[in-house]
């Protein structure tokens, strides 16, 4: 095998691909998660996606919210959607927004019907999507036609150290090779928002950073509390993180050395014809983050970790990295790759991001990760304001 | 470029015992336990230029937390990735434990321990 990843995935009636087949039962809103979840059970091997939220929302906000359900429906993970909400309306909205892929999609509503109604009739035809499903073969991939997204966690020294600088080898071997890739975590840039301004393509591209930036930074000022514990939190203090600033560049130190090309509004989709890295405006919360990448199109995820954060999506694939050897021997189960031999000098960064690359080959052809062996499914909207 | 660059671990300079310390660029003020460390002398490693480097440690850290490599006047910065990353809250010795308790953001100025 050659040094260049041999890839497979699954290919969707637009064009994108993906890695995973899910057949997902996605609920329009939290009272609809119970009818969804029923729906799993029915039919074993669709996958529920229960939330908190979609009802009363408006605004910039609502738009968030319907901007994540749709985007999760077109991953190209997603193989086929079952949609259920309350109401018709905004149910058929959603399945719109999806159906435009040409991929499976029907919509189900429980006014008027009840949710044992509303479970038979959905169940039935999730039942056919999911035998549907199981037909589709996996396909010749490149990097181009995967997303790759990446969010750290629980950080500490090491992850600035180790795990952010293996990453960020990976990313620089994606884009190298026409792939895209995502990072955000827009607080967490702080004492290093000049580096990321500095590698911005061009001056839309910064002036745009710039803006999204400034803009977070005041929302999180303008509140005047005392961060120190929520950012950074108890986890990085606890493993010698000391400031935002500090916290900011191991962050930074995973974004490889590549251009950024664009700048995302949070669970925005690229440009299909501009590959290359993409800054989205999130959360530094891990499952906030990486469901607004997902709701994007990311289909595989790297996930640096100093402390040991066990997040998971339930439908892309979270793979975690550390340099710490303690947390690689006390939470072994949630680390698909320990690169501590980084920082004992055991071999350089070159081969770290080759083992990274191994891994990242082995997830994408089929290999399950720790998160989703373990059943972390975080599905996490984020909300913009209070609800009406 | 920066602290993003092209840096290569262990490039020339295989060590041949584990290095007690690590700091990310020469010239940084503070560098980081690469474990569980007692006071004395240690060998340390800069991760960019890949220097060996001796420093004292004043007293006992944990794996990952950072001890000054220098001297700092209180509000004076301290420097690591080659980059302002806080200012010293009261006056930090060589040596000494640099965290929560003698280190602040000068970013988030509300945010102090």
């Amino acid at each position: 095998m050659g040094s260049k990843p041999r890839l497979s995935g699954y290919r969707r009636p637009d064009g994108t691909m993906g890695i995973r087949n899910h057949v997902i039962i996605l609920p329009v809103d939290d009272l609809s998660n119970a009818a969804a979840e029923a729906v799993a059970k029915v039919v074993p091997g669709t996958l529920a996606l229960p939330h908190s939220y979609g009802r009363l929302q408006f605004g910039e906000d609502l738009e968030l919210t319907f901007r994540t359900l749709i985007g999760i429906g077109l991953n190209g993970n997603v193989a086929a959607v079952i949609v259920i909400g309350i109401e018709p309306n905004w149910t058929q909205r959603v399945a719109n927004g999806i159906a435009k892929s040409g991929k499976p999609v029907a919509p189900f509503s429980i006014e008027g019907k009840g949710d044992l109604q509303t479970i038979a009739d959905a169940a039935r035809v999730a039942q056919v999507f999911l035998q549907d499903a199981s037909e589709i073969v996996r396909e010749s991939a490149s990097e181009g036609d995967l997303i790759l997204s990446i969010k750290c966690g629980e950080s500490d020294t090491t992850s600035g150290l180790g795990s952010c600088p293996t990453t960020s080898e990976a990313v620089d071997r994606w884009v190298a090779a026409g792939g895209t890739v995502f990072f955000g975590e827009t607080s967490e840039l702080t004492g290093g928002e000049h580096l990321i301004a500095d590698r911005c393509i061009d001056d839309a591209c910064r002036n745009l950073f710039q803006a999204t930036y400034d803009n977070y930074m005041k929302v999180i000022e303008s509140t005047g509390a005392n961060l120190l514990g929520s950012q950074p939190t108890q986890g990085n203090i606890a493993g010698g993180l000391t400031t935002i600033e500090e916290k900011a560049l191991g962050n930074i130190a995973k974004t490889g050395s590549v251009p950024v090309v664009g700048v995302l509004a949070p669970a925005q989709a690229p440009p299909r014809n501009k590959p290359g890295l993409y800054f989205m405006d999130t959360s530094s919360a891990a499952a906030e983050c990486v469901t607004l990448m997902a709701a994007a199109g990311a289909v595989i995820h790297l996930f640096p970790t100093g402390q040991g954060n066990v997040i998971g999506n339930p439908i892309e694939p979270v793979l975690k990295l550390t340099a710490n050897r303690k947390t690689a021997a006390s939470m072994p189960e949630h680390i698909d790759l320990d690169v501590s031999g980084l920082l004992r000098q055991e071999y350089n960064l070159t081969k770290a991001g080759d083992m990274m690359m191994e891994v990242i080959e082995r997830t994408v052809n089929g290999r399950l990760c720790a998160a989703e062996a373990l059943g972390h499914r975080e599905f996490t909207f984020t909300k913009l304001f209070i609800s009406a | 470029m920066g602290i993003t660059g092209n840096q290569r671990y262990g490039k020339e300079v295989m060590m041949a015992k584990v290095p007690d310390f690590l700091l990310h660029h020469d010239g940084d003020s503070v560098a980081v336990a690469n474990d569980d460390l007692q006071p004395g002398t240690l060998q340390g490693l800069s991760v960019k230029e890949q220097t060996a480097h001796t420093a004292v440690l004043n007293e006992p850290i944990p794996l990952g937390h950072k001890f000054a490599l220098r001297d700092h006047a209180e509000g004076e910065a301290i420097v690591k990735y080659g980059i302002k990353v806080g200012i010293a809250s009261k006056v930090i010795k060589r040596g000494d434990y640099v965290h929560t308790h003698n280190m602040r953001s000068y970013r988030w100025e509300a945010s102090r321990a």
